[in-house]
């Protein structure tokens, strides 16, 4: 698994990456109350905004960690979007993407050095 | 103000895990380890302490003190009666709002509470137009509010006799051995009192009411969402100089004495548009705003009359998820004529037309002893 310095996490499962956010960003935000999914089979650029999460605080923006197109999205999390504080690393992902550049992968953090990060 | 001031209570907020961020100029506890959500629902619930010790508090004495208070809000301050409190607002020569407030007749003096972000401002009006009153702004004393159906429960707790009190009442009541200034009044739509302590009591106060196995310590996050349900404006954002009385519904607040036909009619700064926005309605109007989507609408998403409309015809002032009413909640300003509650005007938000429902206010119903 792999870190990102917005505190995503990206899971490689077969040729896809499951994207979510991570522990400590969940309760950074506090209480999620709204989650915009992207449509399946979008194509995203490294960047691209592509999730909008609300807490009771403000509205942030996840953004697409690589190049690649959206294959399927955790549609459960709209109608509970409370999941996301529940289970962050596990149930609560937000998307899986194919990535047209696997490559791009490289450039993240081990688990090891985003904790250090963040600590 | 660089240097953030700490309030009286500081240490305790950080003892109980409060989040601390800056306020006003001060430091404030934004939410503890429950959560904006859970603090939120528990006031509802039970009963939330809130520390508002940024507010300010001010005495003002003076023969006339009720009289002279009248030139610079529109509201009937000589027939509030001893130990009775009151909602106001100080208003400027266009009739729009510098700050709203809280007083009480205290038998020899007036007491008000005003923002903490308008203290300075309100404290150098008050200097320049009350003649013979003198202003003592209160710096010693910790400012707490207990809200929420149990409150009076756990208030009774240490004095049996707030219990007997009303909606509005304010009286001077032994708390923990010091002399508190009690009303019974908040700023969440529920019950509950509003506690100005001196500071070398409030720690011991505020940790008696927190040991009531029904209090939680509630932040300022929830203090804001309560309000929003409540249909309460918030100083700056639902309210603000270029807004009037009128045109934020605060009619209310204005009573017969002070208007065209009464005994003390006008008398105060823009008492030519304020009385005559009473007798023919203002142009636009503060409306509760209920989005049909589960996307929360916050404060400066432009409103449109129609999906398809290209002209703004307002802004939301005020806008969050409401945890009581399990979807998002807002307030802005629409034209009248568009402002009838099921009215579904359109708003812009991340570049997305959604509909907006015009909602009555309060979100949630008022849980007040009267």
């Amino acid at each position: 698994m792999k870190f990102t310095e917005e505190h995503e996490w990206l899971r490689p499962e077969g040729d896809e990456i499951v994207v979510g956010i991570t522990e400590h960003a969940a309760e950074q935000l506090g209480d999620i109350v709204f989650v915009e999914l992207p449509e399946v089979g979008t194509e995203v650029s490294k960047d691209d905004e592509c999730v909008v999460i609300e807490s009771v605080k403000a509205a942030s923006d996840i953004l697409a960690p690589l190049d690649g197109e959206i294959t399927e999205v955790n549609e459960a999390l709209v109608n509970d979007p409370g999941k996301v504080n529940e289970d962050p690393m596990g149930d609560a992902w937000f998307f899986k993407i194919k990535p047209s550049e696997p490559e791009q992968m490289d450039d993240y953090m081990t688990e090891k050095e985003y904790q250090d990060m963040i600590s | 103000m660089d240097d953030l001031q700490s309030l009286p209570l500081h240490d305790l907020h950080v003892d109980l895990g409060a989040k601390m961020v800056p306020f006003a100029g001060y430091e404030m506890p934004v939410q503890y380890a429950a959560g904006v959500m859970k603090e939120h629902l528990h006031t509802r619930a039970a009963a939330g302490l809130f520390d508002v010790s940024h507010m300010g508090q001010v005495i003002l004495r003076g023969t006339d003190v009720a009289q002279a208070f009248e030139a610079l809000v529109p509201v009937d301050v000589m027939g509030l009666g001893e130990g009775r409190q009151r909602y106001g607002f100080f208003t400027n020569d266009d009739g729009g709002i510098l700050d709203d407030l809280m007083f009480a007749n205290r038998g020899d003096h007036l007491f008000v509470v005003i923002n903490a972000a308008c203290k300075a401002a309100d404290l150098a009006h008050m200097r320049a137009n009350l003649t013979g009153v003198e202003i003592e702004e209160i710096t010693d004393r910790a400012l707490l509010a207990l809200q929420g159906p149990k409150a009076e429960a756990v208030l009774a707790t240490l004095a049996p006799e707030v219990a007997d009190m009303r909606f509005m009442d304010v009286r001077t009541v032994a708390l923990c051995g010091a002399e508190c200034w009690v009303s019974r009044s908040g700023y969440t739509g529920e019950d509950g009192y509003e506690i100005s302590v001196p500071e070398d009591a409030a720690e011991t106060l505020a940790r008696a009411l927190l040991d009531h196995e029904d209090t939680l310590p509630i932040g300022l996050g929830a203090r804001d969402s309560l309000r929003l349900e409540a249909g309460l404006c918030l100083y700056g954002h639902d309210i603000d100089t270029t807004t009037s009385p009128v045109e934020a519904g605060l009619q209310w607040a204005i009573q017969k004495v002070r208007r065209t036909g009464g005994a003390r009619e006008g008398g105060f700064p823009g008492a030519d548009r304020i009385l005559r926005e009473l007798t023919e309605g203002a142009s636009r109007k503060r409306v509760g705003l209920a989005p049909q989507g589960r996307a929360p609408m916050r404060e400066g998403v432009p409103l449109f009359a129609a999906d398809d409309s290209a002209d703004q015809i307002g802004t939301i002032t005020s806008g969050a998820f409401g945890p009581t009413v399990q979807a998002p909640v807002s307030m802005g300003y629409v034209p009248i004529d568009m402002a009838a509650p099921g009215t579904i005007i359109s708003a812009e938000l991340r570049g997305k037309r959604a509909p907006v429902e015009i909602a009555p206010l309060p979100f949630t119903p008022a849980n007040f002893k009267r």
